[in-house]
C-alpha cells in the first residue's frame, strides 16, 4: 500500500499515512485530487478506481470516506478488508466510533493503525492482539504522565 | 509562562471558526505561540504543542519548524513522549529529510531498548519513514531483532527488513538466514509478515527464488490448515479462516509456482481445495476466490483447474456486487488471450456489462468485448457494440469508434457488412471519428463496385439529415455523392428519389453553415465541381454557388472558388475528363508500393543500427539520436518530404505515377507535400499494411487538394515546408529556410504550426534552442491558438558564425480538449545548403 487517507463527505482530511517518500506538496496535491475525485463518484459505482499507475480502493463508512491506493498486482478486495478491519478496531477501541471521534483523538487513530500495518503492509490480523497492544501502550503512557493535568 | 492550551481545546476553536479567515487567524496565533514555546526549550509542554501542531498540519498548514522539535521528544525517557514524538517524526519527516543523521541515532538508541513497545514505535518509523542510508546504518539491528524471541518485535522487524529491501535491494543477503524460520511459528503475525518479506525477495532475485522452492510444502501445509482447522474466533472473518494470511500464501504460492512444472504439481491440490471449499456469500470469501484464480492463471496449473477458474469468474460476472464484477472483467482481460475459448463461454454477460451504471465497469467490458470478436461472432459483437457506440460518453466514443473500425478491418464477413458499419460509426460517433477512418471508408466504396449506388444513397440520406455535429460523415458523404452523383440520381435501381434542386440546396446549406468545418466545405466545393458533370439540368446553378466562393474570407475556399470557376469558364472544355471518376487505387494488401515501403523500412532499420552503434561511446546522445531517426523514418514511411534521404525518393515516385489525372494538365505541382498535412497518425506506421493504405488515401486526397494545378505555376509554392521538424499527435510543424541576402550567416526559419485534428489547440507555445555556438533569436508568433485545421506562424532568425551544422532544440506545449501536452525533440535533418 502506498498511502492511506480519511477524509469526510464535506472532503476535510482527518488523517494520512504515506508509506511512500513525497515531497508535501505533491501530497497535497494527490489528496487535493483523490478527494475531489472520489466525492464525485456515484454511490452505484465500484469501489476501485485507476488512478495514474495505482489502483485507488475506497469505501465510504457514515460521514468518513477511507481510500487507499495499492500497487498494481495487490488484491483490491482484500484491501476492503484492510479497511473494514481497521474501521471494526476502531469501533472496538471508541465504542461505536464517530466522525468527532477521529478527529478529537487523531492521534490514537494513528496508533491503531500502526499496530495493524506497517510500511503499508499487514503485520496483525488478530483484532485482539492489536488492541491488546494499543492498551498497554496506552496504560505506559498513563505512566509515564503521573500526573493527569499533564495530558495533551 | 502559562500552561498552553489543551490539544482538545485548539481543536474546538478550529471548529468553531465560521470562515476560513477566522480558521486562519486562530492558527496563525497558536503557530506563533508554539514557536515561541520551542525557543524557550519548553521541554514539559513540548508534547502537548507538538500534538497540536500535528493536527493543524493535517488541515493542510506548513508545520516544518516541529521536525527537530520531534526528534527531542524521541529523545526524552517518557513513553508519552516518544509516541507522539515518532507520531511527528512519521507525519513530519519523510526519507528525503537532511535531520536523518539525528534521527537515525535515536532509533539505533531505541532499537535496543528493553521496552517491547519502544523497539515497536522505533520499528513502525523506521518502516515508514526508512531512506537508503538510515536501511544501510540500521540493516544490522533490525536483522537481530528478526530472530527475537518475541513475536511482537519479530513480525514488526520481518516488515522492517521488507521496506528496507524495498530501498536497497543489495541488503537482502543479510536478512536471509534469520528468514524462513519465520515460516515455522505459530503466530499469525510472524507467519504473515515471513511471507511478506519473502515475497519481496522472490521478486528481487532468481537466485532466492530458487532458494525458496523448497518452502512450497509450508506454504501448503499453512494454507490447509487454515482451511480444515475450525472456526478460531481470534482469526474468524465473517466463516474464513483468516483471509489476509490466506491471500498472502496463495500469491507467494503464485510467484514460486511461476514457470516451475514441479512447484505447480505441488500447489495444484491445494489450489483446487480452496477453489471448491470457500464459502462465497460474502467479500471475504471472493477475495481469496479471486487471489486462487490469479494464482491458476500464473503456474503451470492442469487444465481443469484453469476451467474451474475461468467459471469462477464467470460467476463473478454475475454477483450483485460491482466490485465483485469490476475484478472479474479485469481478470478474464489479463487471460482472454490465454484461454480465449473458456472466456467466450461468458460473452452474453460480458456484453451486459457493457450497461453497467459504473464507468469503470463499462470501461473494463468495452476493451473485454473487443478482445472477444472473432470472426465467427462479428455480427452478433457488433450491433452491441454500435448500439454501445450510439448511447456512449463522449470519452468513451473515439476509442470505441478507432476499435470498431479495426475489428471490421479485420473480420468483416463481406465488403457490404463492412461498409454499413463503418457508416453506422461515422453516424453514431459523429465528431469523435478519427480522421484515418474517412480515407478507409473512401478506399472501401471505390474498390466495391457493386455497393456504390446503395452506400451514396445510405450516405445521401445520412447528409439530409443534419450533420453539423458529424464532419467526418459530411466528408465521406460529399466525396462519394460528387464520384457517384449520377447513382444516386439516375440509376434505375436507385431506391431513393431525390432531384438534382435537392441536392443542391443541401449543399449549398453545408458550405454556408458556420458549423461546418473549412476542411468538410473544401471536401463539398470539390464535389460539387464533380456533380457539375454528373447532373442534367442545374450546372448553372452549381456554377453560381461555386462563383459565390470565388470572394469567401477563408483563404482556402477562396481558393478553390477561384480555381473551380475557371473550369466553368475558360478551361470548360477540360471540364469532363477532368472530372471523371478516380480510378479505384490499387489494393492495399497487393500494392507494390507496401513493399517499397517495408523494404524502407528495413533499410532504415539497418541505418538506425549502424547510426547506433557508431554513437555507442557517446551514450549520452543516442537516445536523442534514436528517437529523431525513428522519426524520420515515420516520414520516410508515408513519403514525406525530408529531402535528404534517398528512400524517400521511392514512394514519391509511385505516387506520381498514379495522379495520372493530373499529369493531363502538365506543369504541376505534384509536390506530395501539399497533401501530406492530413493528420499521420503514429500508429499507422506500426502496421505496414495500413500505412499503404493511407498512401492511397493521399492519392485520392491529393486530387481534392491539389487545386492549384489551374492556378500560375508561381504561386503554387504554398506549403513546400523545406523540413518537418515535427509531426505528431496532428500538431505538424513546418520549417521553410530562408537566406538573408545582406549578412549570409543569418538563416530565416519561418516555422508553420498547423493542426490536423478536429480539435483546437489553446495555449500554444514552440521554444526551440541552438548550440553555443549559434544565435537564436524568437520573433513573437502569430497566436497563441491554433483553430482545427488551421495553422500559426513564427519566425526564427539563427546566425551561424562559424558555419557549423545547424541542429536546434524544440519544445512544444499546447493544451487539447483540456489536456496539456508538452513534448520535445531535436531538429537535425536542416538541409546542408541552409548553413553552408
Amino acid at each position: 500500500m502506498q498511502f492511506m487517507l480519511l477524509f469526510s463527505r464535506q472532503g476535510k482530511l482527518r488523517l494520512q499515512k504515506w508509506y511512500v517518500a513525497h515531497p508535501d506538496k505533491l501530497k497535497k496535491k494527490i489528496t487535493r485530487e483523490l478527494i475531489t475525485t472520489i466525492l464525485a463518484r456515484k454511490p452505484k459505482m465500484c469501489s476501485f478506481l485507476e488512478w495514474k499507475d495505482l489502483k485507488i480502493v475506497y469505501k465510504r463508512y457514515a460521514s468518513l470516506y477511507f481510500c487507499c491506493a495499492i500497487e498494481q498486482n495487490d488484491n483490491e478486495l482484500l484491501t476492503l478488508e484492510v479497511i473494514h478491519r481497521y474501521v471494526e478496531l476502531l469501533d472496538k477501541y471508541f465504542g461505536s466510533v464517530c466522525e468527532l471521534d477521529i478527529i478529537f483523538n487523531f492521534e490514537k487513530a494513528y496508533f491503531i493503525l500502526d499496530e495493524l500495518l506497517l510500511g503499508g503492509e499487514i503485520q496483525e490480523t488478530s483484532k485482539k492482539n492489536v488492541l491488546k497492544a494499543i492498551t498497554a501502550q496506552d496504560l505506559l503512557q498513563e505512566v509515564s504522565y503521573g500526573d493527569t493535568s499533564l495530558e495533551l | 509562562m502559562p500552561t498552553p492550551m489543551r490539544l482538545r481545546d485548539l481543536i474546538r476553536q478550529i471548529r468553531a471558526a465560521r470562515t476560513a479567515a477566522e480558521e486562519r487567524a486562530v492558527i496563525n496565533k497558536e503557530c506563533a505561540y508554539i514557536r515561541s514555546t520551542f525557543r524557550e526549550e519548553d521541554s514539559v509542554w513540548r508534547c502537548r504543542n507538538i500534538a497540536k501542531l500535528l493536527y493543524i498540519h493535517m488541515l493542510g498548514y506548513p508545520a516544518h519548524f516541529g521536525q527537530l522539535e520531534c526528534l527531542k521528544l524521541i529523545a526524552s525517557p517518557r513513553f508519552t513522549d516518544k509516541r507522539i514524538g515518532y507520531l511527528g517524526a512519521m507525519l513530519l519527516l519523510d526519507e528525503r529529510q537532511d535531520v536523518h543523521l539525528l534521527i537515525t541515532n535515536c532509533l539505533k538508541n531505541d532499537l535496543n531498548s528493553s521496552t517491547q513497545f519502544v523497539v515497536g514505535l522505533a520499528l513502525c518509523t523506521l518502516g515508514a519513514i526508512a531512506s537508503p542510508e538510515m536501511s544501510r546504518d540500521l540493516a544490522a539491528e533490525v536483522e537481530r531483532l528478526l530472530k527475537s524471541p518475541n513475536a511482537y518485535v519479530r513480525k514488526k522487524a520481518a516488515l522492517c527488513a521488507y521496506r528496507i529491501i524495498l530501498k536497497v535491494p543489495e541488503l537482502m543477503e543479510i536478512f536471509l538466514p534469520a528468514t524462513r524460520s519465520l515460516l515455522s511459528e505459530k503466530n499469525h503475525g510472524v507467519l504473515i509478515t515471513g511471507a511478506t518479506l519473502i515475497t519481496e525477495m522472490c521478486e528481487n532475485s532468481v537466485d532466492t527464488l530458487q532458494h525458496f522452492k523448497k518452502i512450497v510444502p509450508n506454504l501448503v501445509r499453512i494454507l490447509k490448515n487454515l482451511i480444515l482447522a475450525g472456526y478460531s474466533p481470534e482469526h474468524d472473518v465473517s466463516g474464513v479462516s483468516d483471509p489476509f494470511l490466506q491471500v498472502k500464501i496463495l500469491r507467494l504460492l503464485r510467484i514460486l509456482g511461476k514457470n516451475d512444472i514441479e512447484a505447480s504439481e505441488a500447489m495444484n491440490d491445494i489450489l483446487a481445495q480452496v477453489a471448491t471449499n470457500t464459502e462465497t456469500s460474502k467479500n471475504v470469501g471472493n477475495t481469496i476466490l479471486y487471489e486462487t484464480v490469479l494464482s491458476i492463471m500464473d503456474i503451470r496449473s492442469e487444465s481443469g483447474l484453469r476451467v474451474l477458474a475461468i467459471n469462477i469468474l464467470g460467476r463473478f460476472l454475475l454477483n450483485n456486487d460491482k466490485n465483485i464484477r469490476y475484478v472479474a472483467l479485469n481478470t478474464l482481460l489479463k487471460t482472454v488471450n490465454v484461454d480465449n475459448s473458456a472466456v467466450q463461454r461468458h460473452r452474453t454477460t460480458i456484453l451486459e456489462c457493457l450497461k453497467d451504471p459504473d464507468v469503470s465497469i463499462r470501461r473494463r467490458a468495452l476493451e473485454l468485448s473487443f478482445a472477444l470478436i472473432n470472426s465467427s461472432n462479428i455480427r452478433a459483437m457488433m450491433k452491441e457494440l454500435i448500439l454501445f457506440l450510439e448511447k456512449a460518453d463522449p470519452e468513451f466514443k473515439e476509442m470505441t469508434s478507432s476499435s470498431i473500425v479495426h475489428a471490421a478491418e479485420k473480420f468483416a464477413p463481406s465488403a457490404k457488412w463492412h461498409l454499413d458499419t463503418l457508416l453506422s460509426v461515422l453516424i453514431a460517433a459523429g465528431n469523435y471519428v478519427r480522421d484515418d477512418v474517412v480515407s478507409c471508408v473512401i478506399q472501401l466504396l471505390v474498390c466495391s463496385p457493386n455497393h456504390q449506388g446503395y452506400m451514396v444513397g445510405q450516405l445521401w440520406t445520412a447528409l439530409e439529415n443534419d450533420a453539423a455535429d458529424r464532419q467526418p460523415l459530411i466528408q465521406v458523404a460529399t466525396w462519394c455523392i460528387g464520384e457517384f452523383g449520377d447513382l444516386l440520381l439516375y440509376s434505375p435501381d436507385s431506391p431513393i428519389k431525390v432531384t438534382e434542386s435537392e441536392v443542391i440546396t443541401v449543399y449549398h446549406r453545408l458550405l454556408t453553415s458556420p458549423q461546418n468545418l473549412p476542411i468538410s466545405k473544401q471536401y463539398a466545393l470539390t464535389s460539387l465541381t464533380k456533380l457539375s458533370t454528373r447532373f442534367q439540368t442545374e450546372t448553372n446553378k452549381i456554377r453560381e454557388l461555386i462563383e459565390s466562393f470565388g470572394s469567401h474570407v477563408q483563404m482556402e475556399l477562396q481558393q478553390r472558388g477561384v480555381e473551380y470557376s475557371q473550369l466553368f469558364g475558360k478551361y470548360s472544355h477540360l471540364r469532363n475528363a477532368l472530372l471523371e471518376r478516380m480510378p479505384p487505387p490499387e489494393i492495399h494488401k497487393t500494392n507494390p508500393n507496401s513493399n517499397d515501403v517495408q523494404n524502407g523500412n528495413i533499410q532504415t532499420d539497418v541505418e538506425e543500427d549502424d547510426l547506433v552503434t557508431m554513437n555507442q561511446d557517446n551514450s549520452g546522445s543516442v537516445s536523442i539520436l534514436h528517437v529523431y531517426i525513428k522519426m524520420n523514418a515515420l516520414l520516410v514511411l508515408l513519403g514525406g518530404e525530408s529531402g535528404e534521404n534517398d528512400l524517400v525518393q521511392q514512394p514519391k515516385r509511385t505516387t506520381e505515377t498514379n495522379q495520372d489525372l493530373l499529369d493531363l494538365l502538365g506543369g504541376l505541382d505534384s509536390e506530395p507535400g501539399v497533401i501530406s498535412s492530413k493528420p499521420m497518425d503514429t500508429k499507422v506506421v506500426s502496421d505496414s499494411s495500413s500505412v499503404s493504405l493511407h498512401n492511397n488515401n493521399n492519392n485520392i486526397l491529393n486530387a481534392i487538394n491539389s487545386s492549384d494545378f489551374l492556378s500560375d505555376p508561381i504561386s503554387t509554392v504554398q506549403s513546400s515546408d523545406d523540413l518537418i521538424a515535427y509531426d505528431k499527435g496532428g500538431l505538424r510543424v513546418g520549417y521553410t529556410l530562408q537566406k538573408v541576402g545582406d549578412s549570409p550567416n543569418t538563416t530565416v526559419i519561418n516555422v508553420a504550426a498547423s493542426n490536423t485534428t478536429l480539435t483546437p489547440f489553446t495555449d500554444f507555445v514552440f521554444q526551440a534552442a541552438v548550440p553555443k555556438s549559434f544565435q537564436l533569436q524568437l520573433l513573437p508568433p502569430s497566436g497563441t491558438v491554433i483553430p482545427a485545421g488551421g495553422l500559426i506562424t513564427q519566425v526564427l532568425r539563427v546566425t551561424n558564425p562559424n558555419k557549423s551544422a545547424l541542429r536546434m532544440r524544440i519544445r512544444i506545449s499546447y493544451n487539447c480538449g483540456g489536456t496539456l501536452i508538452t513534448d520535445q525533440t531535436e531538429v537535425n535533418n536542416f538541409p546542408p545548403e541552409s548553413w553552408q
